[in-house]
């Protein structure tokens, strides 16, 4: 299966990713390859399979649900490439460049 | 003679003796590290004050005998996919390149506290995607049996400290055969633990539902006692297993008699390096020699791994990887709003193997392709689980080789992420059933580079794999062959 250019720029915008043109062009003809080779999947009859939906069945092990110490917030905001008063800082989140509803 | 070139085991035993003391071993590995790393690029960190402060303190609780464990003082590598509170966790990745984790991963705290000294972080593919270490952001790692040739991936740095003498053992992170792949490709022995056997708190998540922190050293002997000291339940990850402890006893039987070795017929397929299957074919004879019985078994979903994961794995990866986007921790792009910060950040500071199989997971993923492409992906890995629990009503390990090749010249396979993928065929199925997997040299192709068997096993047998390698290494003496000069 083949890949469309808009279909990359649209998996693109879906992951968050920046690329450019000649980016966008190299990954269409690998990604493109890749499906073609993983969609060989598809001519299996898993009608009557469950999907794998953990690795044990069994439940997991569980800890008591108690207060404990955690990282301070100094410790946490340590590695943050903007921060103030107490916060993680990020540029505005509303304006121009907001994703529309239609994703 | 260095005592860099003592084995975990010999050091243990050495340093219980009062023969040596924990500060020589780890200034020898330090000063192997400033000898070799410049050509090997084997450590993407290293913390010499820090090594020789916890050396010391080894040496001075053993002083007062109350050393925590027989691997107190011994030095160890960790990669660079596993934090280590204070010490750089890169990822091999733009992304994170000033990122300073203040939170030590379970399975690094649980050698710390046996009084293992960390060296530093070694390097590995970009978030662990690769099989050669070529997508590292800082460099690819060089094999020390042959420097034009990669080490294997993606934990190929803490295979190649191993192999070169740089540390005694090391950590490394599997998801698709990133510690038995390396370990094959270097010559040194390591072990992918069953799924959930050892905590996965502090190893930055590629695939969840397949990561497992592993081990290298020189003999199954020396992994087995990482092993031990790593594993078990942990109260920061529900998927860590409440198993008993214990030290794994490698005592050997006289012969194997009675255990059942199943040989897979996919796993011996065309295009296979003759030289790989003569060793492998030879090691499954030395083990029928040895006593065991050699079954010739079936698992006839082998072909779908490989699709399998490269769904699963990149669907999780994508959404594992959403977190980095430039607000929390490592470098920001600029731009005028928050969206763009995300795109910018994510577009420059990712390597292409990582967008590549976030693009990949995102698509399978997607609206309308769910059901297609991840569901049944889901499906196909029931049955390749399936086929697992139907080999081991019939055998008690499984063996075959760990890859088709032997180390690939850096740069073989260009711009072909299939074809870099493919390397990876008998080290996925281990990861999509859950089941360990251990790797170990079984002798060298024309080239004289090494060729790793792999062993498989039912869920929660490590040991039974670590028996029957070490038996294996009595018989033997791969494991032990020194490097070329380089």
């Amino acid at each position: 299966m083949s890949l469309s250019l808009q279909e990359v720029e649209h998996i693109a915008q879906l992951a968050r990713l920046d690329l450019s043109e000649a980016e966008k062009a190299r990954y269409r003809l690998q990604l493109s390859a890749i499906l073609d080779y993983v969609a060989q999947l598809q001519k299996l009859d898993t009608a009557s399979i469950p999907p794998t939906a953990s690795i044990f069945g069994a439940a997991s092990p569980l800890r008591p649900d108690e207060p404990r110490p955690g990282l301070t917030r100094d410790e946490l905001l340590k590695n943050a490439p903007e921060r103030e008063a107490g916060q993680f800082k990020i540029p505005p989140v509303f304006g121009d460049g907001t994703p529309s509803a239609e994703e | 003679m260095s005592l860099a070139t003592l084995s975990l085991t010999q050091a243990s035993r050495l340093l219980q003796r009062g023969e040596i003391s924990s500060r020589e071993l780890t200034r020898a590995a330090l000063d192997s590290i400033a000898a070799q790393n410049g050509r090997l690029n084997a450590f993407l960190f290293v913390d010499e004050p820090g090594a020789l402060k916890q050396a010391d303190a080894a040496d001075e609780s053993r002083k007062r005998k109350a050393a925590p464990s027989p691997l107190s003082g011994i030095p160890l590598a960790v990669k660079d996919v596993l934090t280590v509170a204070g010490m750089p966790c890169t990822c091999g990745s733009k992304i994170l390149e000033n990122y300073i984790p203040p939170f030590t991963a379970t399975a690094v705290k649980k050698l710390q506290e046996a009084g293992m000294v960390v060296l530093g972080k070694t390097n590995t593919d970009e978030f662990a995607m690769g099989s050669s270490t070529e997508n590292s952001a800082y460099g690819v790692t060089r094999n020390p049996w042959d420097l034009s040739r990669v080490p294997g991936g993606s934990s190929g740095g803490s295979a190649a400290a191993v192999a070169a003498r740089m540390a005694c053992a090391a950590l490394g992170s599997d998801t698709g055969g990133s510690v038995r792949q390396p370990a094959s490709f270097c010559g040194v022995t390591g072990l992918k633990p069953t799924y959930g056997r050892v905590s996965r708190y502090g190893l930055v998540a590629y695939g969840s539902s397949l990561d497992s922190v592993g081990a290298f050293g020189r003999s199954a002997q020396d992994v087995a006692a990482i092993f031990s000291a790593m594993q078990g339940s942990d109260p920061l990850d529900a998927t860590a297993q409440n198993l008993p402890a214990g030290e794994i006893s490698l005592e050997a039987p006289d012969n194997l008699q009675g255990v059942r070795i199943g040989v897979p017929k996919e796993y011996f397929i065309d295009g296979i390096q003759p030289a790989v299957e003569k060793k492998i074919r030879e090691a499954i004879a030395l083990f029928e020699q040895l006593g065991a019985e050699i079954i010739e078994i079936s698992l006839p979903h082998t072909e779908y791994a490989l699709p399998v994961y490269y769904l699963i794995a990149p669907a999780e990866a994508s959404a594992n990887l959403a977190r980095f986007d430039g607000v929390r921790y490592g470098p920001r792009a600029e731009a005028e709003t928050m969206w763009d910060v995300f795109t910018k950040t994510r577009g420059e500071k990712f390597g292409d193997e990582v967008q590549r199989r976030i693009m990949l997971g995102t698509y399978a993923l997607s609206a309308g392709y769910y059901d297609a492409f991840y569901g049944q992906a889901q499906k196909v890995r029931t049955l390749i689980k399936r086929d697992f629990e139907q080999a081991f009503s019939l055998v008690d390990a499984i063996a075959c080789p760990v890859a088709p090749t032997t180390a690939f010249p850096i740069g073989a396979h260009g711009d072909d992420p299939l074809a870099m993928y493919l390397e990876d065929v008998f080290t996925l199925p281990a990861n999509l059933a859950g089941v360990p997997g251990l790797a170990f040299p079984v002798g060298f192709d024309e080239n004289q580079l090494p060729v790793g068997m792999q062993l498989m096993g039912p869920h929660f047998a490590e040991a039974a794999l670590l028996r029957l390698a070490h038996a294996y290494q009595q018989a033997t003496e791969w494991h032990l062959a020194i490097l070329p000069p380089l």
